[in-house]
């Protein structure tokens, strides 16, 4: 139930971001959600793609630092509370977010929050038992 | 192995006897056919009698770039242009040329010097040698060649540049050794990696690299991209060319000297005093047996350090360490005095960094500040997509730089490839201070 997300090393300098979209657009990749870190001379874009192996592929061929790393999508009614009823699930079993980002499903009912965690099996455990849904890559990457 | 037993092993009795006489009879020509040494020899109130042992080179003046600069193109020349064959010079890069003559003997004593280096460096006539050293005015080509084909080996001459050729020359013809810059070196291996080519699998055994300080870090890292065994050899244009010294082997520490057609000293570079044996300082050369262009106390630049231990390669000759830096590229950063290639040695031992860097020195207000960018590696990034697993790389390099050479540089982590490649020799320091 994991969800592969492409990470990108960038510079921070105009011109960079452009030319990743750039990348993706001539190989007609759509971009589910994203986020951008940044910190004051390096950014790293985050990606949740509808094709991970060709976003990977473009990428790298066009001399970009490029990663794969493994999240955890979980959705939640789009209501207050959503991300905290996640948040009180995991309390108390010591896994740590390192960050997450989140986006609204097309339908506006629901909304899709992107965990990454120091232990995903773990928390993909605890969410399941708890009824959360946690989404497939496959799922994710098609919506 | 050992290319001319005789006088590589020449015990230091001999080999200081032979020295002295060579000495006597350069400083006699030089200070009868070159109105600059003639000049400065009076200035400084000593003849060539006066040169009664070794111990009396230090009465000798000094030579200096500059003084090569100002008696531009042959002032220096110790011979008529009529029994000069060959003429070199340097890049100039940073002010006008030095040029460089000589004669059929001292072409034969190069080539003799330049096969003793390729025989230490464990090449016989049996190997193919690809020479991507610059071909030209500069020495590095046809110093390597001449070597080469004194030995006997069979010489690939590609020079230096256009490097997919090159790749594809190294995988057709199998050379077994190839001489460069060690930058170079690294350079090939990145675009034959990215061309898809298993640059670990190619014939290549050794590689005999120089013309520009490295560290033994890099070295591993030549080693270890190209699986060859990666030997360091010295040599200024001024002096001769590549093949003024060279590693072994067998020691694989330090370069010796080739004592018998050069003298060696360290001075303290401020100051223009003798060193103790061991020491560091600026390497200073005479030359011994050189025709065309001799030199009497040429001051390299160059700092390192002599090693007078005996070697396990039975060579007699004395070893001068890997050089540190130039006396002149030294930077000062707010007092502290600092060679890029120490900044280099740290940078590569830090995983997770290309040996890819550039160094931007400025000043704000009345302060140095150094900025060190170096490229992320590949592998690195593979497992941090997290922002502090980066900060954590650039802690360890502020850290490092701080704890080893006690300077505070601000980092910068950047995109692969974009920082200069080079060809020919690296120049990584960019330096914005207008003082």
């Amino acid at each position: 139930m994991k969800v592969e997300q492409i990470s990108v090393f960038l510079e921070n300098k105009p011109g960079v971001l452009e030319e990743v979209m750039k990348a993706l657009k001539e190989a007609n990749i759509n971009i589910r959600t994203l986020s951008l870190a940044d910190t004051s001379d390096f950014g790293i874009l985050r990606l949740i793609v509808n094709d991970v192996t060709a976003t990977s592929t473009i990428l790298k061929a066009r001399g970009f630092r490029v990663s794969r790393t493994t999240v955890v999508a979980v959705e939640v009614p789009d209501r207050p509370g959503g991300l905290h009823s996640i948040l009180e699930a995991l309390g108390g079993e010591a896994i740590n977010i390192e960050y997450l980002y989140a986006f609204v499903e097309k339908s506006g009912e629901n909304a899709v929050i992107i965990f990454r965690y120091d232990n995903p099996d773990r928390a993909i455990e605890v969410l399941q038992k708890k009824g959360f849904s946690v989404l497939s890559g496959e799922k994710l990457y098609s919506m | 192995m050992i290319y001319n037993e005789e006088f590589e092993t020449l015990p230091r009795e001999a080999l200081e006897a032979l020295q002295f006489k060579r000495l006597q009879q350069v400083v006699l020509r030089v200070y009868h056919t070159v109105g600059f040494y003639r000049k400065a020899f009076d200035d400084a109130g000593v003849k060539p009698e006066d040169v009664k042992s070794l111990a009396d080179l230090k009465r000798l003046p000094f030579t200096t770039k500059q003084d090569l600069r100002d008696n531009y193109p042959f002032g220096m020349f110790a011979v008529p242009m009529s029994s000069v064959v060959r003429l070199h010079a340097s890049s100039g890069t940073t002010g006008r040329a030095t040029v460089v003559g000589y004669t059929k003997r001292d072409i034969e004593h190069w080539s003799e010097l330049m096969a003793r280096c390729f025989v230490a460096a464990g090449l016989t006539k049996n190997d193919i040698i690809h020479n991507a050293y610059g071909y030209g005015l500069f020495t590095g080509g046809l110093g390597a060649h001449y070597g080469a084909e004194r030995l006997g080996a069979s010489v690939i001459p590609i020079s230096g540049g256009n490097t997919k050729r090159q790749i594809m020359i190294l995988q057709d013809f199998g050379p077994t050794a190839i001489c460069c810059t060690p930058s170079y070196a690294l350079n090939l291996a990145e675009q034959g990696q990215a061309m898809g080519v298993d640059m670990r699998s190619l014939k290549l055994r050794v590689g005999v690299f120089g013309a520009e300080p490295w560290s033994d870090k890099m070295r591993n890292q030549i080693e270890d991209v190209l699986d060859i065994q990666a030997m360091n050899i010295y040599g200024l244009s001024e002096v001769m060319g590549p093949g003024v010294a060279m590693e072994c082997t067998e020691g694989r520490q330090g370069m010796h000297i080739f004592e018998d057609h050069f003298l060696a000293e360290i001075i303290n570079p401020l100051t223009g005093e003798v060193l103790p044996p061991g020491e560091e300082g600026e390497l200073v050369f005479t030359t011994l047996t050189k025709e065309a262009f001799p030199l009497v106390r040429y001051r390299t630049r160059d700092v390192t350090r002599l090693i007078h231990d005996p070697c396990r390669c039975g060579r007699s000759h004395v070893r001068m360490d890997r050089v540190m830096g130039r006396s002149d590229d030294m930077l000062i950063i707010r007092g502290v005095n600092v060679f890029p290639s120490q900044i280099e040695a740290v940078l590569v031992g830090i995983d997770g960094l290309e040996p890819h860097y550039q160094l931007l020195v400025d000043r704000e207000g009345t302060l140095d500040t150094l900025e060190v960018q170096v490229e992320v590696r590949e592998e690195a990034f593979a497992n941090a997509d997290e922002v502090k697993v980066l900060q954590r790389t650039e802690r360890r390099i502020v850290k490092d730089l701080k704890d080893y050479l006690g300077i505070s540089a601000k980092v910068k982590l950047v995109e692969p490839k974009s920082l200069q490649r080079f060809e020919g020799k690296a120049s990584r320091v960019i330096d914005k201070r207008k003082i």
